[in-house]
């Protein structure tokens, strides 16, 4: 091979994936999927570790069958597929005449996923505070709820972050998904973009956002592990 | 309520499908055949690499596993099948679907497997050493089953989210579970099929769940 | 080297002359010798932080000394041709937290090391360790986890597991510190039984009474450094140097 044929070869890779016309032409409209991306993942942390955490504490009262629907939805949505939950909200509650715009289903389909996995993990640190815990406080008079409230759930708050942060992202890695039924984040604008322009550009792009949103939340993730390791010993 | 049972639980649209459905579910479970054996077995060779004393492989390898972390495999999947032919790389859809989630569940199980070694106390190793074992044969007897007990539940938690990724792969026309399902609702006009799919996801995956809330409960 | 039969053998079986190691900005050992006789039980004893037990783990590397060497049987442990895993078949180690592996019965304990490193079938390395139970006193522990034992009972297996291997030497660091005080004599009564079966021995240890009874040699380290060295009596009734009688009465309250 020559070194003309190399270079044409390399050229033709770098005018694929990284071809700068096409970046400036569908740049901007990417740029705002990312934006889409960082609302609806916000939005589906937010509700879904608050909704977790409230079904967690909910739990803690021990009301039977209050307890008993709480692990029905924990077990289903921790089983589900996300896809197979956003087909069914997108495709089937129309016709039953729900009518839900495709970003409102991408954001009640993951928000209900890491509710049941944040839930989990919110009870799992519950049940791993020591019974003396809750002895030491109820014998200088605080009540269950203040009990609860002041001495257990920061206790548990604070084992689950870590697992919280790894589920958390991984979940929200999901927005993708809302390329499927036609949501405007970064993926579904590259996909758009990439059978206008017949170049993998902005396919590059696209990967690179997503990359770049998440990738904070990954290194913070691993620092969290470490110093969660650290204040063991 | 008519209405609803029509739309979600129509048996008789159910037991049309079925079949098709079944076949679907044999896809799914092929891919899991090799999906969960090579990825298991590729996290450990990925846990050998980010936690390998020489920083020339150990940080290389920390920085992939980070990326990929970061990076949804929905993405890399559609990145690896709709991005390659552009450089006349044409892969069938199964190779992408392998490729894309080998290399997501590979740097999952690499992180589980590496927290697993972590929690295996250094004293362990030293015994093992010191009665004259070579590295090798101290990860393969001492340290590996230990840590892999450690992370049973974390193990087999990722293992079923790899089964749940295999769901990804109808985005690209892959004829799995989800795929057969999804067909089958647009040619119904009926959404028993989704319904249909998610029960048998649930066949499948909920006693693991149990098991695992199971495990971790006793840990 | 065995074929230059005319080369000066050691009398001792272990040699370390000029061992030094840091850890980071911190120099553990300055420069310290370890001369261990054939068939003898060598004592260290020291404050903790001395260095003891860095100097036990440098004469197996498990720890790598920065310099120095150690001799052991007339081998260059440190040589960049010796070949350590054969060579730390010979050197026993027993740890202060036992370091039993958790997940194998007590049999495999003792009998991973005899199938993988010395490639005995399993059914003579089961006759061995059935042997080494027998002699540390445990003869009917042999299906047990290490979970189910006691600390003095883990302790012993620890021993049996180093013993297996029929090692020329056996050191042990602080084996009795992490046991209850009940439990610490059995330990001691199995030492001292290797001892009067002429096994050498190195521990770091801060069992003094025992020290007395049964050590050949005594071997104070303070600060990296060995500040006096003789035989038992000498050590405990006439201290020489002034950091030795100090600690001596600090340890007796």
């Amino acid at each position: 091979m020559t070194a003309a044929d190399a270079m044409s070869n390399w050229d033709r890779f770098v005018f694929t994936f990284f071809n700068a016309d096409i970046a400036t032409k569908y740049g901007w409209e990417i740029l705002q999927g990312a934006g889409v991306t960082i609302l609806a993942g916000l939005a589906v942390v937010i509700t879904g570790i608050g909704a977790g955490f409230g079904l967690a504490a909910l739990r803690a009262i021990g009301w039977k069958p209050v307890n008993f629907f709480i692990i029905v939805f924990v077990d289903i949505f921790r089983s589900l597929p996300p896809l197979a939950i956003i087909l069914v909200l997108f495709f089937g509650f129309p016709n039953i005449g729900i009518v839900l715009p495709s970003l409102i289903v991408l954001w009640m389909s993951l928000g209900a996923v890491l509710a049941a996995f944040a839930e989990e993990i919110f009870w799992a640190g519950i049940t791993s505070v020591p019974k003396g815990q809750w002895l030491a406080a109820r014998s200088t008079g605080l009540t269950f709820a203040q009990t609860l409230r002041y001495v257990i759930l920061p206790q548990a708050v604070r084992l689950g972050i870590p697992p919280l942060t790894n589920r958390a992202i991984s979940i929200t890695k999901n927005l993708a998904l809302g390329s499927a039924i036609g949501v405007n984040e970064i993926l579904g604008r590259a996909n758009s973009a990439l059978s206008m322009s017949a170049n993998a550009t902005p396919l590059t792009m696209g990967a690179l956002l997503y990359v770049l949103v998440f990738i904070p939340l990954v290194i913070a993730s691993r620092t969290l592990e470490r110093n969660y390791r650290w204040g063991e010993h | 309520m008519e209405q609803f049972t029509q739309e979600f639980f129509n048996l008789d649209v159910m037991a049309k499908v079925a079949p098709f459905l079944l076949q679907g579910l044999l896809q799914t479970l092929l891919l899991c055949s090799f999906l969960i054996p090579i990825g298991l077995v590729s996290g450990i060779l990925v846990m050998l690499l980010t936690t390998s004393p020489y920083r020339l492989l150990r940080w290389p390898a920390i920085v992939a596993v980070d990326f990929f972390r970061a990076f949804p495999p929905l993405v890399l999947l559609v990145f690896v099948y709709a991005g390659l032919p552009f450089i006349g790389l044409r892969v069938p859809a199964l190779v992408a679907v392998a490729v894309a989630f080998l290399i997501n569940s590979a740097s999952y199980y690499g992180e589980i497997y590496r927290a697993g070694m972590v929690s295996v106390p250094k004293g362990q190793r030293e015994a093992a050493r010191s009665t004259g074992l070579s590295a090798t044969q101290t990860l393969l007897y001492v340290t590996l089953p230990q840590a892999i007990r450690n992370v049973l539940p974390d193990l087999l938690s990722n293992t079923v989210e790899l089964v749940k990724l295999t769901t990804l792969a109808s985005v690209i026309s892959v004829p799995e579970l989800l795929h057969s399902a999804n067909l089958a609702r647009s040619l119904t006009y009926n959404s028993s099929p989704l319904i249909l799919a998610a029960i048998i996801y649930l066949l499948l995956l909920l006693p693991v769940v149990r098991l695992i809330a199971r495990l971790e409960h006793r840990l | 080297m065995s074929s230059t039969a005319a080369a000066p053998v050691s009398r001792y079986l272990l040699e370390a002359r000029g061992v030094r190691k840091s850890f980071g900005p911190t120099e553990v050992l300055k420069g310290v010798d370890l001369l261990v006789e054939p068939g003898k039980l060598v004592f260290l004893i020291g404050p903790s932080g001395s260095g003891k037990s860095t100097l036990l783990r440098c004469c197996n590397r498990l720890e790598e000394p920065d310099s120095g060497s150690i001799i052991m049987d007339d081998v260059d442990l440190l040589s960049p041709r010796a070949d350590i895993n054969a060579a730390r078949r010979q050197i026993g180690m027993v740890f202060q937290s036992f370091n039993l592996y958790p997940h194998l019965t007590v049999q495999k304990n003792i009998t991973l090391a005899l199938r993988k490193v010395v490639g005995m079938s399993t059914a003579d390395a089961n006759a061995r360790a059935a042997e080494m139970l027998a002699l540390v006193g445990l003869p009917d522990k042999a299906a047990s986890y290490p979970a189910q034992l006691s600390g003095g009972q883990q302790q012993r297996i620890g021993i049996a597991r180093s013993l297996a291997l029929n090692p020329k030497i056996i050191l042990m660091d602080e084996p009795t510190s992490a046991l209850d005080p009940e439990l610490v004599g059995s330990v001691l009564a199995v030492v001292k039984d290797l001892r009067d079966r002429g096994i050498t021995m190195v521990i770091a240890s801060h069992e003094m009474n025992f020290a007395r009874e049964a050590a050949d040699k005594v071997v104070f380290l303070d600060g990296g450094l060995v500040i006096e060295e003789g035989c038992a009596e000498d050590i405990f009734l006439r201290p020489q140097e002034d950091r030795t009688r100090r600690f001596l009465a600090q340890i007796r309250h």
